[in-house]
């Protein structure tokens, strides 16, 4: 793991990022800002997911089904008339509940098991979200789910509802910065390590997994409760394994196990599929080429090559010191 | 109950498609710890190397063994050595993701370069049915069956009887004891991967009649291997056989007498009994944790 990108260059792309969100939108058209809201929005799911796998160790193939599950209790409670605000509260409540139930295997089993055991969940709900048409909506899913009404401004403007998302976005990065550092993000790591060594020192095991489980999927919950009035329609079509391994493709292609790999790996997943349209029909075949590449590149992540980038010029700047200073001890 | 049997004899010869595919399913992870995702896309694949060598004008024999060849070749030799290699000793996740990407990658080059519709495919199973004491069995079904058991039979031979397959097990088994005992263990890994090759060569000629060769076949079938694998045991050939006929059984009875809306779950419901009173799989042996 990284221990540079904790200093100075991630406080910089940090900062660049946040400008690029901040103004980019002002360029942007309709299209681009739904997109760019998307993109926040499954930044939230890849942030629970990058806890759960990246610092706790757990496989998860679920975190769709919780987006899917945000996704639902956010449209049936605010068309029937509830504030979205206390909608993403039980999203929230709900998916911790289910995470929670869903981290007891992970308590028997380990590793590749447990990505079954939520695989499974993963279709079971879908199935769940097409065929309950009392409470879903079947296959037509809920449509004209309500934009919320924030300190008296309409957030029906795309515009208006992008800054809103990011700044959902913003307050789960910084939460989540604090609990990476806390207590109880070291236990995290210490889960994902070394389980066994971890429980010889004191860690609560059994609680600490279920809790990466249980905060991952609250965030996936959320993100579903953001995603919902964003697309107006929720239907089961987009909540298939297939939300779950491209949540999975954002943590590991971004850079699993640190703080700023969600935000990239979600923006290789929902942009640059954008950005490669003017290719037509050829778009998919080069962008899972560049996914491919880029991963034999850099199994990391792009953080790696970032990680690996700075490393060289750090090593390259302390061997340039040492010439010099041979250089002046030689000189008499 | 005439009805009943028809429906576990097709069931069975499904779920010999499903052994197939699973097999060379844990082949790989035993041997070199790859989850290949595209698994399905894997199966999707030969069938269209078939047709487009019958489309170049030749016969149906010639085309299946340029087929097999160039499976072998490619999902086989090429996919271990430009996607394998680099990226297995980073661990098992990075691996998994770019199986799926090679999987979209597969899929989009049929649609786009071949045809985005079904293209018929010919049988290598003569035309009609076989009555037996009342129960009437499409031909096809029991040369499914018949091939994939072979096949199987024949791999299993290969793993446990021969030379060359206990070299392979001691490989997968434990690859530092091997390479002190003088395995190659390298070319053990390989093999794998060219037998996983022509063992979904030998599965796309099998399942492309019934389905029709289309460029999204691997989507089921890669999960339902996927599934079959690990309900047998994830570290056992035997048990993928096992994982794959059950499930294919499974699959076509509750086709036939759930409702069609809960049909995809019971095998899912199967996935987590399993996995939480048998962790290891039917067949498997528990696999050990190290501190």
């Amino acid at each position: 793991m990284s221990h540079f990108l904790g200093s100075r260059a991630s406080w910089l792309a940090g900062l660049l990022l946040l400008a690029f969100l901040l103004l980019a939108p002002l360029e942007f058209h309709r299209y681009g800002l739904y997109i760019l809201s998307q993109w926040a929005v499954m930044t939230i799911a890849a942030i629970g997911l990058n806890l759960t796998l990246g610092y706790a160790g757990q496989v998860s193939l679920a975190q769709g089904a919780f987006v899917g599950v945000g996704a639902y209790s956010a449209a049936i409670l605010t068309t029937q008339g509830w504030p979205l605000g206390l909608a993403i509260l039980v999203a929230i409540a709900l998916c911790f509940a289910i995470g929670w139930i869903l981290g007891y295997p992970a308590l028997r089993v380990q590793h590749h098991y447990l990505a079954f055991v939520t695989l499974a969940f993963s279709t079971l709900a879908f199935l769940v979200f097409r065929n309950e048409a009392w409470l879903t909506g079947g296959t037509d899913g809920i449509d004209g789910v309500p934009r919320p009404v924030i300190l008296g401004i309409s957030t029906k403007p795309h515009l208006a509802y992008y800054y809103f998302c990011l700044l959902v976005l913003a307050l789960v990065g910084l939460a989540m910065l604090w609990l990476v550092r806390s207590p109880w993000g070291r236990a995290f790591v210490a889960l994902r390590e070394n389980p066994l060594r971890a429980l010889s020192l004191g860690v609560d095991t059994r609680r600490y997994t279920l809790m990466a489980f249980a905060i991952g999927a609250s965030l996936g919950g959320l993100a579903g409760a953001l995603y919902a009035p964003l697309v107006g329609l929720v239907e089961p079509p987009v909540f298939t394994l297939a939300l779950s391994l491209s949540l999975l493709m954002m943590v590991i292609v971004g850079g699993s196990g640190y703080f700023l790999g969600p935000f990239l790996g979600a923006m290789v997943a929902v942009l640059l599929p954008e950005w490669l349209r003017f290719l037509e029909s050829y778009y998919l075949i080069l962008y899972s080429l560049l996914v491919m590449g880029l991963l034999i590149y850099s199994p990391t992540g792009l953080i790696g090559i970032l990680d690996r980038f700075l490393t060289h010029r750090r090593t390259r700047a302390a061997s340039a010191a040492r010439a010099s200073l041979g250089a002046s001890i030689e000189r008499p | 109950m005439a009805n009943f049997i028809a429906i576990v004899i097709a069931g069975l010869a499904t779920g010999a498609l499903y052994a197939l595919v699973a097999v060379g399913f844990t082949l790989l992870w035993q041997t070199s710890q790859t989850i290949n995702f595209a698994q399905g896309e894997f199966v999707m694949l030969p069938a269209f190397f078939m047709l487009a060598a019958m489309n170049a004008g030749l016969p149906f024999w010639a085309a299946i063994v340029i087929g097999f060849v160039l499976s072998t070749a490619i999902l086989g030799f090429a996919f271990k050595l430009l996607l394998v290699d680099p990226m297995l000793p980073h661990g098992v996740l990075p691996l998994a993701i770019a199986t799926m990407a090679l999987s979209t990658f597969l899929k989009e080059l049929v649609k786009t370069f071949y045809s985005a519709e079904a293209s018929p495919f010919p049988s290598i199973a003569p035309e009609g049915d076989l009555h037996i004491f009342g129960v009437s069995i499409a031909l096809q079904n029991i040369v499914v069956l018949v091939v994939a058991i072979a096949a199987v039979a024949a791999l299993q031979f290969l793993l446990s009887r021969t030379r060359l397959g206990r070299q392979m097990q001691a490989a997968a088994q434990n690859p530092t004891v091997a390479r002190i005992l003088g395995v190659p263990v390298e070319r053990m890994i390989l093999y794998s991967f060219l037998i996983n090759g022509a063992l979904v060569a030998l599965a796309s000629l099998l399942i492309s009649p019934i389905y029709l060769a289309k460029f999204t076949n691997g989507e089921t079938l890669g999960l339902a291997a996927f599934i079959a694998a690990i309900v047998g045991g994830f570290n056992q050939i035997r048990g993928a056989i096992a994982g794959g006929l059950l499930l294919g059984v499974v699959d076509n009875l509750s086709a036939a007498y759930v409702s069609t809306q809960y049909r995809g779950a019971i095998p899912m419901v199967l996935l987590i009994v399993v996995i939480l009173f048998r962790p290891s799989g039917l067949l498997g042996r528990p696999e050990e944790r190290s501190v």
